[in-house]
């Protein structure tokens, strides 16, 4: 259907043919008046495109963000201008500081208009420009083919992240020659960096003679595709690594070179080793302030390697004695042919006696009290292994967040969909009602506390409308509580306005006809579990945890990584 | 802070509307002020090259370059020592004629200078001066003190790199070839 030459199409089914011949296949949006000659146009291409309407254009966002965090594709949404353009800003720098494939499709006044002030006018290709890789007013319809061809070129390469397309009204409504483009080169853009060979001989020759090596495993990997690459490499210079949040899922959590998760909230071991490994290696992680806590006093004895594909990554936050710039499918392969079969057990196994450590002091109690209320950790723990270990885990920001990186276990890649970066509350359920449209195979597990939840609950009218499979799992503490344990820890136990008045939940989702269940008592909880999994279509699971548990281990803010609580 | 001193950055892009406030908005992002900005056509066709000065710290000045080169049109941005590049400003002066005719000193302090006089009329003078910026705040300051200087302006730095090497378009040349032989 792509060529006719000569034929007049109208801007806005110029528009919709470039995005299917782009491979979209799914859009997240919310019309209004800037946006609906596309809607309209939208109408006659449901056979190739499944629009979902969310209840708010900032979930239209996270919906992307979790569809292509899930498929590995590039998300797309469709809003209008002024306050649905606006809307979508918390998703766009979301996406920007996790690396996520986006393209937000903005409907903007007429271009005569611009200017005036009228009715809805933002200036949205200004406001979105500090926190979006590329940001472009389409004003005229002859553009559309290759300014969308570019954006999802833009959008999937390098370093992934969001674009942002404005586009006017008259350029939607105006007529234009169709002919489909390819992007496939901006001299602008060095989006694939070519590999400096004698780093990659350096750094093969340092981990050849390390005896201590530690590697820390990032998102990088899963956005390269890199995963075996990352397996080989790992498997044959029998090199322990820890993940950064949003690597946790590059290789199963029971690989036996896998520590667990890095940072403030992550595994003893792995911080501790850090400050004693001699050579440490970085992939596609970016050594963000959760990962070092105090860079000052962060991996001083060892000598780095940071391989990533963005060059504004290297040594920005840490040194990098061998910096490796370029696309680590590649880098991991060219350096994993250079490594030399080294039989590291000694090192790898004294990685243990911590673990155990953290096991007796921290996980042992976590996981399995003998009274009291519901812990955090026995819910994600008791959902994991019900699910086999096999679902996708979408998480909320806070201490749900942290609880289920720790709890939940994988056994696939990109499984984990949460916000790193940001920090977004509110990110989970859109972000799960994504990863479920790019996953339909696969289980999809949304854990959400009761501050987050309330931040994005309108989508529950879009879960309920698609009947969309999530299995929504709520800890409800009535409490803010990543911030009050924080209060707790460093303010003296002032808990300024982090006690929440909830409404009843159980009442709230049922009246969005989803089913939903309430458990308070240990002994209910796998019975709860398996009636959510069991439960075709959506599932609300309320689990009542304590009120005041807390994410442990911890290193407090500005110390150094190692230095972890261990009880509060 | 301890370190800061004056960089100037050479920056190429492509001649696209925004450019200008995405590159600035780096500077606004650390809290850096402009000290000078001159923006023109650059040799190559569609290319837009932008001298920038400021006074930061070399972490910040650090920073600032990643982000512009992060920016999806711009090209490449570098940053200079005085002794890198070449560099000049412009500046014009607009003399009252009568103070000229008074004072002695004006017509010997602008003979001081490698200045041209650009217009004469029965009520002021305009001269000109391009050079370093030295020379510039030298000479406004002697002009200011026999208080004959009704208006001032300088241009942004403009400089030119002491490299033999035409550094951006040997850039996008190799760009071009890598990425057109990998297809």
């Amino acid at each position: 259907m792509d060529t006719n030459k000569n034929e007049q199409i109208q801007g806005s089914e110029a528009l919709i043919r470039a995005l299917v011949r782009e491979g979209v296949d799914t859009i997240f949006g919310y019309p209004g008046g800037a946006i609906m000659p596309v809607y309209d146009t939208l109408m006659d291409h449901a056979d190739e495109i499944n629009h979902i309407l969310v209840r708010h254009e900032q979930g239209a966002t996270h919906a992307a963000e979790g569809y292509a965090r899930a498929s590995g594709k590039t998300g797309v949404c469709l809003v209008t201008g002024g306050p649905g353009a606006t809307n979508t800003l918390t998703g766009i720098a979301d996406a920007m500081l996790d690396s996520t494939p986006v393209v937000v499709i903005a409907g903007q006044i007429a271009t005569d208009m611009i200017g005036t002030d009228a009715f809805q006018e933002v200036d949205f290709t200004c406001v979105t420009q500090p926190v979006c890789k590329w940001s472009y007013q389409i004003s005229t319809p002859d553009e559309i083919s290759r300014v969308i061809a570019r954006a999802f070129f833009v959008a999937r390469t390098g370093r992934p992240g969001p674009v942002v397309l404005s586009i006017t009204k008259d350029a939607q409504t105006g007529m234009t020659e169709y002919a489909p483009e390819k992007v496939t080169y901006i001299r602008s853009y060095d989006y694939d960096p070519e590999i400096d060979i004698t780093r990659i001989r350096e750094a093969a020759a340092a981990i050849n003679s390390a005896r201590r090596p530690f590697v820390l495993a990032g998102q990088g990997i899963e956005l390269g595709g890199a995963q075996e690459e990352f397996r080989e490499f790992v498997e044959k210079g029998c090199l322990p690594f820890g993940c950064t949040l949003l690597g946790l899922s590059v290789l199963p959590t029971s690989h036996p070179l896998n520590k667990g998760m890095l940072g403030m909230h992550g595994n003893l071991c792995n911080n501790v080793k850090t400050n004693e490994c001699d050579v440490l290696i970085a992939v596609g992680m970016r050594f963000d302030d959760r990962v070092t806590g105090d860079v000052n006093t962060y991996a001083r004895q060892a000598r780095i390697i940071h391989l990533d594909i963005d060059p504004a990554e290297i040594g920005k936050n840490v040194r990098a004695d061998i910096p490796i710039l370029g696309n680590c499918r590649k880098s991991l392969a060219m350096l994993t042919e250079r490594l030399v079969k080294t039989d590291r057990s000694e090192w790898c196994d004294s990685f243990r006696k911590y673990r155990e450590e953290e096991y007796e002091r921290v996980i042992r109690k976590e996981l399995y009290p003998e009274s009291g209320p519901l812990n955090m950790g026995e819910v994600v723990d008791a959902v994991s292994n019900a699910t086999g270990h096999r679902a996708i885990l979408v998480t909320d920001v806070g201490q749900n967040q942290m609880m289920a990186a720790r709890y939940f276990k994988f056994t696939e890649k990109r499984s984990i969909i949460t916000s790193g970066g940001m920090g977004t509350m509110g990110f989970a359920m859109p972000a799960g009602i994504g990863a479920a449209y790019a996953r339909p195979d696969r289980t999809v597990c949304v854990f959400m506390g009761d501050g987050g939840l309330q931040m994005t609950l309108e989508e529950l009218g879009t879960v309920m409308e698609h009947r969309i499979p999530l299995k929504m799992i709520l800890l409800n503490n009535n409490y803010l509580g990543n911030v009050r344990q924080w209060q707790e820890l460093f303010y003296d136990r002032r808990y300024s306005f982090t006690h929440l008045a909830n409404p009843d939940f159980q009442i709230l989702v049922s009246a969005y006809s989803i089913p939903s269940r309430r458990v308070a008592e240990r002994k209910d909880l796998r019975d709860a579990v398996r009636e959510m999994l069991e439960t075709d279509g959506p599932f609300f699971l309320e689990a009542c945890v304590a009120e005041e548990g807390n994410v442990l281990p911890m290193t407090p803010p500005g110390k150094s990584i190692s230095d972890m609580l261990m009880e509060c | 802070m301890e370190d800061n001193r004056l960089y100037t950055l050479i920056i190429h892009s492509e001649n696209i509307s925004g450019i200008l406030n995405q590159i600035a908005s780096v500077f606004t992002r650390l809290q850096v002020n402009i000290e000078s900005l001159n923006v023109s056509a650059s040799s190559m066709k569609n290319v837009h090259k932008f001298t920038v000065t400021c006074n930061t710290s070399s972490r910040n000045m650090d920073k600032i370059l990643k982000q512009i080169n992060k920016k999806l049109d711009v090209i490449n941005a570098s940053c200079y020592t005085d002794d890198e590049i070449f560099q000049s400003e412009i500046a014009m002066f607009k003399i009252s004629t009568d103070e000229f005719q008074n004072w002695d000193d004006t017509s010997r302090v602008l003979r001081g200078y490698n200045t041209h006089i650009v217009e004469i009329t029965p009520e002021y003078l305009v001269v000109e001066l391009a050079g370093s910026g030295d020379a510039i705040n030298s000479l406004y300051q002697e002009l200011d003190k026999i208080h004959c200087v009704r208006q001032f302006v300088r241009s942004g730095k403009v400089a030119v790199t002491a490299s033999t090497l035409e550094q951006v378009s040997d850039l996008l040349s190799k760009r071009k070839a890598r990425y057109t032989n990998n297809k």
